[in-house]
């Protein structure tokens, strides 16, 4: 049987003392769990290992922790995968022998990020997980009259939002999310998926003030940064920035809420900006984003308050010729063909009475979601002619 | 090798020493670039949140174009870009009929994306088909005692699966392996994997030159002498704001921050000037000073 080096971090913040490694050698199965070694050292050698658990299979959510830097649930994570994971983000092999930053059977078990902790890897997640669910008033409010019986919800609604229904409440994408780490303010992976639980709901009665209060609040959707770390740990496949950004195209493209936190005006003017020169015009973005999407947005006040705030970065780029002056008035544009060609995609596509909108979570892989291994073509897999869109369909 | 080449916007707009650096590496690398200068923007992970369909056309046009070269394979220089576009590929990719509803808008340019593209970072294409024998064979300056601090940028390492990520492209090691096949020492710190910040910088501007901030001066304290990263918005960030990064976490930071394609190029015998490291707003003094010493046969 295979045998691990469990290294678990200690700390006991009544004590005054210092968190400290507690390292124990445990002989348990590959495929046995992380869990199963952390709970053999506390019943067989030190009962004083503090560690939340209860249905070990992966569906009460108590025993999210770090596990060689990784967050997720103890209980599901078997131990040669915990052991092979290095300082990447990914999975990689375990290298034999004294790779550096490798650890050969080593575990590191730590408590999650971004929570307090109470004891060992015990956190708080009424301090920071609860709390924030809480503030997205994590519930449906009728919208009235009640019908007698049921409420009738069409079907495509409720698959909608069966991914974030899946969430288990674990915290291991709060644990490690980027913006939390300096915001500590920010609403939050968790919390946000929740609320687009309710938003997603037709019986609802709150879907625009939902969102009207989540675009305003200054740690709301709008403070997420796309760092992807919450689809990575979540054990239940939530993808909680997913729905961060669905929440964003409710607001900012459906309902069209101008919020104080510029995100609206910031996907509005992107979005204008690729339209109208083909590659984004960097220099426009900033002072639109602050002071509306026209080229008269850079005179409003706000805007001339972050030009003039980011002079200490213009400045230099200009002088030495980063930004040239060309460009930042110009832009820069695709050939006059190919910007006709993309103008006209943009409004078959934003005539669209309904967004067309694939989710895999609910569709699936129909068939391989690898890429085939041709190549690129580049080479067009193999210089056939282009298919109509029909006849592919018809042949994939 | 030839590929299909898509550069991205801000390497033509407010990073231009990324595309330069890039055309004057590459051929040092045996590489053909085919520019795809007709394609339009990633969309950057924003057009997706507006619209899926409308960012998802935007792409597949992009890759339709690539597929209308020669090129053995796509390749582009921007971590944003690779994470956007295999965003869309993975739709793209996933389902026939919508590959079929995304080609009907690209059918009035004749153009259409056929399932199977291979669209490669320049990190990875360094190391999965050129190879890092390859690449060490062609280094003619060494980077030794060059301490390095690698900053992938949150798109090109996640999220894992999505970016085929595993033991067999463990590519979220890649840039140390390239660090290192140069001749270079690795800085391994807090932020190499972090966010830069940049996607809320009009959202939320102190949070995201603090996270700048906050990562410079980690790799400053595990002593860095410079940063490299595979991204021009990270770059925005870490070298353009970085002296409002310094006020915002108010510390002294002053760390040079390299283009990939200027990592390599140094190590390949070229010189700053002409990789345009003159353009950076925090001077790559302690790069330049490091590759001149080396020039003059000064130990380094």
């Amino acid at each position: 049987m295979p045998e691990y080096l469990l290294r678990i971090r200690r700390f006991d913040p009544k004590s005054g003392e210092a968190a400290y490694w507690d390292e124990h050698t445990v002989e348990l199965g590959a495929r046995n769990s992380v869990l199963d070694a952390i709970l053999k050292v506390r019943d067989e050698v030190d009962g004083s290992v503090g560690i939340r658990c209860s249905c070990q299979q992966a569906i009460c959510g108590s025993c999210g922790v770090r596990m060689n830097g990784k967050p997720g649930l103890a209980c599901n994570t078997h131990l040669e995968d915990a052991a092979a994971r290095i300082h990447g983000t990914g999975w990689n092999e375990t290298q034999n022998g004294d790779g550096e930053g490798t650890h050969e059977g080593v575990i590191e078990v730590e408590p999650m990020g971004n929570i307090p902790v109470i004891r060992d890897l015990i956190v708080d997640m009424d301090a920071v997980h609860w709390k924030k669910i809480q503030r997205v008033t994590p519930f449906l409010i009728n919208k009235q009259p009640v019908p007698e019986r049921e409420y009738i919800v069409p079907h495509e609604n409720m698959v909608d939002v069966t991914q974030t229904m899946a969430c288990i409440q674990c915290g291991a994408c709060v644990s490690d999310c980027l913006s939390m780490e300096i915001d500590p303010l920010f609403i939050g992976p968790a919390a946000l998926s929740k609320a687009y639980r309710f938003v997603g709901d037709p019986r609802d009665a709150e879907h625009f003030e939902r969102l009207k209060d989540l675009s305003e609040d200054e740690h709301g959707i709008y403070d997420c940064t796309h760092c992807f770390n919450c689809i990575d740990a979540c054990p239940k496949e939530v993808a909680p920035m997913s729905q961060i950004m669905r929440l964003r195209r409710l607001a900012g493209t459906d309902e069209k809420i101008v919020d104080r936190n510029n995100g609206q005006r910031h996907e509005d003017s992107f979005v204008t900006l690729v339209r109208d020169y083909g590659l984004l015009h960097e220099a426009e973005l900033l002072p639109r984003s602050f002071g509306g999407n026209s080229w008269f947005g850079k005179f409003h006040p706000a805007a001339g308050r972050v030009l003039l705030k980011s002079l200490g970065a213009i400045v230099p780029a200009v002088m030495r010729g980063k930004v040239k002056i060309k460009t930042a008035i110009f832009g820069h544009k695709i050939p006059k063909s190919d910007l006709d060609a993309v103008q006209k995609l943009y409004k078959k596509v934003e005539d669209r009475p309904e967004r067309v909108e694939l989710n895999l979570y609910v569709s699936g892989y129909e068939d391989d979601p690898e890429p085939a291994p041709v190549a690129a073509g580049a080479g067009a897999g193999s210089g056939e002619e282009p298919q109509s869109a029909s006849s592919e369909s018809e042949t994939s | 090798m030839k590929v299909a080449y898509w550069p991205g916007c801000v390497s033509r707009g407010f990073t231009p020493e990324l595309h330069g650096s890039m055309a004057k590496v590459a051929p040092l690398l045996d590489l053909e670039l085919i520019e795809l200068d007709r394609a339009a923007c990633c969309g950057a992970g924003v057009i997706a949140e507006h619209n899926q369909e409308l960012a998802d056309s935007l792409n597949a046009r992009t890759f339709a174009l690539a597929q209308q070269t020669d090129g053995e394979l796509m390749m582009n220089i921007c971590s944003t870009c690779q994470g956007a576009q295999s965003e869309c590929q993975e739709r793209l990719d996933a389902n026939a009929d919508y590959r079929a509803v995304i080609n009907q808008n690209l059918a009035d340019e004749g153009l259409s994306y056929k399932k199977g593209l291979t669209n490669k970072n320049l990190l990875w294409l360094l190391v999965e088909e050129i190879g890092l024998d390859t690449l060490t064979a062609k280094v003619k300056r060494p980077l030794t005692n060059l301490k390095v601090g690698p900053f992938y940028g949150c798109y090109i390492v996640r999220p894992v699966h999505r970016l085929q990520i595993d033991a067999e492209h463990p590519r979220d090691r890649y840039m140390q392996m390239v660090i290192e096949a140069l001749g270079g020492t690795v800085i391994d710190y807090a932020g190499v994997y972090k966010c830069c910040g940049f996607p809320i910088i009009t959202m939320n501007m102190d949070a995201s030159l603090k996270m700048a901030g906050r990562h410079i001066g980690d790799a400053i304290d595990a002593d860095a002498d410079c940063l490299v990263v595979p991204c021009p918005l990270c770059h925005l960030n870490l070298d353009l704001q970085q002296p409002l990064a310094s006020e915002a976490v108010g510390r002294e930071l002053g760390l040079p921050v390299l283009h990939l394609p200027q990592l390599v190029g140094l190590a390949l015998g070229l010189e700053p000037h002409e990789l345009g490291m003159s353009k950076h707003v925090v001077r790559p003094t302690s790069v330049i000073d490091w590759s001149a010493s080396v020039v003059a046969g000064a130990p380094a």
